[in-house]
């Protein structure tokens, strides 16, 4: 065997190994899902059995935390958005030389480790609501809404790298023609720049949401009386693993993987899209422009 | 309606650069002006100065009258057919043209009359309901000007809008852009820096360079009668001789150059010592076969000639590592040259002008 | 009688007063008109762009960390001294990370000190380790399989991490578990009789940790390695140099940035990690987060938990700009 060869194999053999390595655990809690044994465990097999599924439905815990991460998710979305286009638009619009300070500024939570901005949110509203004298029931205290506020500290610096790039693409004379034309400086905004960044929109609010749904390490902090889907996982996990969760992480994982796959399917169907209309405009540049031979009608 | 555009003493400054010095002229309404000029000479400073995207540093900028400062673009009586046309993606034809009149809250009965309107004014039945990314260049170009019309601008600006298109096309949008703005009789401002656009197209054209305005007249005046070499030297080919005038009478002076007294037209008042150029254009040089000492005859050794179907062009050696170029018609009377030859050139001193000297279009 | 004269002198004032703030007012909306900004995008707009990115920078970013550093200085108080005398500034929390309480036998507090340094020990380890698997993986990826296969094996990577990580760490937990199935397996094997304690060992946690991270190292070093003319790597061969020497010398060096980038995150992740600790850590180690979260919620000491908090902050950003030193490395190329 030429050295070549064995070179290939070891590199076939890593690949294998490496990718062994990131499904296996996972593969395993799923398969854990189905045994009949009331611990999560693979071996032994103890018989196959779709009751954890069942136990899941009934989990009020569970059923609480899955409610408050949806209703968080939908803050994070309708906070974030708004504050990460905003702040896009500024980073084209800012003067020159403050713009490096500026970036460093509003990257800065993206490298800020998650507990930290946890507890600094907590703290800062804490101090809010003793400089008010505000009730323990009052919004300085809510879990669910200091949960909103942290996590969206960080989440609207990903959803602004996510317009950023957009915008980078934008062309500005259109912005001008429009105004050109006598639309406001508002109906710009509105029927210029927010159609094209549309599907930038989608992108942030589904990264939003999904950061904020699966977010831990801000939310711990935060999250105080409240529960979410993860802190409740957490809680129950390190108390004492139950299947119920294997059926839990196998709900996820398949609606992850659905989710994929539609996703893969609309890109492929988008870029399908876009391909047939350059072929038709590229037919009517090769045909010899008719309508120019033809007499326009007489004035 | 229509309405006239004046600039009173603009100039247009950013920072240290001057980018339009000093810009004095009028506009009338119904007419197809053109700022002819190369690239980086003011044309589109002026032209964003006067459809609103910029204020002038110093000066007036006026609209049927009215000062029109600190007034923005979507306020002004202006329409602005930009050079990458900056159509709208994301909409149809149809609602393209329609949008200035969505942004002022027409009906969407009217928009769509109107649209179709425009559509039958620029050839364009039929295609209102397409994307605009499905047309093809010419096509999406009249859409802009339908875009434009759709707003009934007192004044309609074209930023160089022909450059993005192949010959043939251009030629005949040349003619489309010419009639359209006959049929709608308002005022259209047109830059470029193709002189063929201009002189074809334009009532008068502004000559610019560098930001100075050099000579408005119309293409004829222009051409026979320029008023500084630039313009001499940018608008059509041209001859240029160097030298001093050493002799003025009536309205004609002579001047001494390497290839000996020459004799012009004294259009810029020059007296004796000046420095000055003489410039004579290839049409009017002729070949003289004659021993004779004619007045304005060179002689010069011929370096080409090119065949191109109705003229044909011989190129003499000249100054400075110019040429001389002799266009001739090709009526198969001229007589051929091989590299090398001597000849003897010939110009009438009427066809001639003599101009201070000046920087050449291409300096 | 004295309410009408009041209100009789008051609408008097106001009209004395309502020329000059009509003028006050047209003057500052003309200035306000001006500037450049307002003009480009309409006043309207320009407050709602302003607003948001403020309430953003000063509200959910600045204040928090400066009311955070600013809580972790001053004492534990009850509720109703907060504002009182006995509110003043203080260095005893982070004192006490150093030595401990007062009538505490030893010198310096060992049981946090070791925490913290065990923390950022195991943390560097760990990027190192995650570092050299995924270099191979990402450089597979970039250079030698192209087009369709890389996009499919960057499909491979992120579908994992669309699993939450609490469940990550969850399925470690069973893999490494006494009855877990790695145990399983070295029992049936025969290697051991009864099962090692990997959780209480640490190698759990340690492998899920490693684990937990890897996209956010594979992706930066994909799209630096990516980015090098591939023809450079045939060259290289083709002047005769050995594979190492390819990568130390011409790889590498181009894929700085990546690795900066990908080490800063991983490092700070890992360092600043409460889940996987949490979960898969060994009932007597502790990671520097858990005891930050014991400050707040178990100790009720906030103030001490933001010092705690602050020197974690701090010590990441020493770290990133160590990092940024080393490798010659800008800020911007590092922020993905």
């Amino acid at each position: 065997m030429s050295s070549r060869t064995i070179m290939r194999l070891m590199v076939g053999f890593y690949i294998v190994l490496f990718f062994t390595y990131l499904f296996g655990p996972l593969i395993m809690m799923g398969a854990a899902a189905f045994n009949t044994s009331p611990f999560p465990q693979v071996v032994p097999w103890e018989g196959f059995t779709l009751k954890w599924f069942g136990q899941l439905a009934n989990d009020d815990l569970m059923v609480e935390g899955i409610t408050n991460s949806l209703f968080i998710g939908l803050g994070v979305v309708a906070l974030s958005v708004p504050i990460s286009l905003a702040a896009a638009v500024m980073m084209g619009q800012i003067y020159e030389r403050l713009r490096p300070y500026y970036y460093v500024i509003v990257v800065s939570p993206v490298l800020t480790p998650g507990v930290i901005l946890g507890i600094s949110t907590l703290v800062f509203w804490d101090r809010l609501g003793v400089m008010a004298n505000a009730d323990y029931e009052t919004l300085y205290y809510n879990g669910i809404f200091l949960t909103i506020v942290g996590q969206s500290t960080f989440i609207s610096a990903y959803c602004m790298l996510v317009f950023m790039a957009r915008l980078q693409r934008f062309d500005r004379t259109q912005e001008e023609a429009a105004l050109d034309l006598g639309a406001t400086n508002v109906q710009v905004f509105w029927k210029v720049l927010i159609p094209f960044l549309r599907p930038a929109i989608f992108s942030a609010a589904v990264l939003a949401f999904l950061s904020s749904f699966e977010n831990y390490n801000t939310t711990i902090f935060t999250i105080q009386a409240e529960s979410t889907l993860t802190t409740v996982l957490a809680g129950k996990v390190r108390m004492g693993t139950q299947p119920d969760l294997s059926a839990l992480a196998v709900i996820i994982v398949s609606i992850t993987l659905i989710g994929a796959i539609a996703h893969e399917i609309m890109r492929r169907r988008e870029a399908a899209k876009e391909e047939a209309l350059r072929e038709i405009a590229k037919r009517a540049e090769a045909v010899i422009d008719t309508s120019l031979t033809a007499k326009p009608q007489a004035a | 309606m229509s309405a006239d555009v004046e600039l009173d003493h603009v100039t247009i400054r950013f920072g240290d650069f001057t980018a339009v010095d000093d810009a004095n002229l009028r506009i009338e309404e119904g007419e197809f002006f053109s700022f002819l000029g190369p690239s980086g000479c003011g044309k589109t400073t002026i032209l964003r100065a006067i459809s609103g995207f910029l204020d002038p540093t110093e000066g007036e900028v006026r609209i049927g009258g009215r000062n029109m400062f600190g007034i923005g673009p979507n306020k002004r009586p202006t329409a602005l057919i930009f050079q990458n046309l900056a159509l709208f993606p994301l909409m149809s034809v149809a609602d393209n043209i329609a949008f200035g009149l969505e942004v002022r809250g027409v009906s969407k009965y009217e928009r769509r009359k109107r649209a179709d309107e425009l559509l039958s004014l620029t050839a364009l039945t039929g295609q209102g309901d397409k994307l605009v990314s499905a047309l093809s260049g010419g096509q999406r170009q009249r859409v802009a000007i339908a875009r434009a019309l759709a707003v009934e601008p007192e004044v309609l600006l074209l930023d160089e809008p022909l450059s993005a298109l192949d010959l043939k096309l251009r030629q005949h949008m040349r003619t489309e852009l010419r009639a359209i703005q006959r049929r709608v009789g308002i005022t259209f401002i047109y830059i470029t820096h193709d002189q063929g656009e201009a002189l074809t197209m334009s009532d008068r054209i502004a000559v610019m360079s560098q930001g100075v305005i050099q000579q408005i007249s119309t293409g004829a005046d222009i051409y026979d009668n320029p008023a500084t070499p630039f313009v001499a030297s940018f608008v059509g080919e041209n001859n240029p001789f160097f030298g001093s005038i050493t002799n003025v009478d009536d309205d004609y002076a002579v001047i001494d150059t390497r290839f000996g007294a020459l004799r012009g037209r004294n259009d810029g008042g020059l007296r004796p010592g000046n420095e000055a150029v003489l410039f004579i254009r290839p049409e009017s040089l002729t070949l003289a076969d004659d021993a004779g000492d004619r007045e304005n005859t060179i002689e010069s050794i011929v370096l080409n000639e090119a065949f191109e179907g109705a003229v044909r062009h011989i190129y003499f050696r000249g100054e400075n590592g110019k040429n001389i170029t002799l266009s001739v018609t090709h009526d198969g009377t001229a007589r051929s040259f091989a590299e090398g030859d001597t000849a003897r050139i010939a110009f009438p001193p009427a066809r001639a002008v003599v101009l201070p000297r000046g920087p050449l279009a291409d300096e | 009688m004295n309410d009408y004269i009041g209100i009789f002198l008051a609408v008097l004032l106001a009209l004395l007063v309502a020329p000059h703030a009509q003028r006050r007012a047209d003057v500052t909306w003309d200035a306000v008109s001006r500037i450049k900004f307002v003009q480009r995008n309409g006043v309207a707009l320009s407050t709602y762009l302003i607003l948001a990115v403020l309430i953003w920078v000063v509200f959910m970013i600045i204040l928090p960390q400066l009311y955070m550093v600013n809580f972790s200085f001053r004492h534990n108080l009850p509720l109703a001294d907060v504002g009182g005398p006995k509110d003043t500034l203080t260095l005893d929390n982070y004192r006490y990370l150093l030595f401990g309480r007062e009538n505490d036998e030893e010198l310096l507090n060992w049981l946090h000190l070791k925490i913290f340094f065990k923390t950022i020990g195991v943390s560097v380890l760990v990027t190192i380790a995650d570092f050299a698997i995924c270099y191979p993986i990402a450089y597979y990826m970039a250079q030698v399989a192209r087009g369709g296969g890389a996009r499919l094996l960057v499909l491979c990577l992120i579908i994992p991490f669309w699993v939450n990580e609490i469940l990550r760490a969850f399925a470690f937990r069973i893999l490494f578990g006494t009855s877990g199935v790695i145990n399983a397996v070295l029992i049936g094997l025969g290697i051991t009789d009864q099962g090692i304690d990997f959780l209480r060992a640490d190698v759990g946690l340690y492998a899920g940790l490693t684990y937990a991270y890897i996209l956010l190292m594979i992706f930066p070093l994909y799209n630096a390695i990516e980015s090098l003319d591939h023809n450079q790597i045939e060259a290289a061969r083709d002047l005769g140099s050995s594979w190492l020497r390819i990568h130390r010398r011409v790889v590498m060096p181009h894929a700085k940035p990546g690795i900066a980038s990908g080490c800063t995150m991983v490092f700070m992740l890992v360092a600043g990690a409460l889940a996987a600790p949490q979960i898969l850590g060994g009932p007597s180690s502790l990671w520097f987060t858990q005891v930050i979260y014991q400050w707040f919620f178990t100790g009720l000491n906030w103030p001490q938990g933001s010092a705690y908090a602050f020197v974690l902050l701090a010590t990441s950003i020493v770290f990133v700009m160590s990092v940024m030193r080393v490798f010659k490395v800008r800020f911007g190329e590092i922020a993905k």
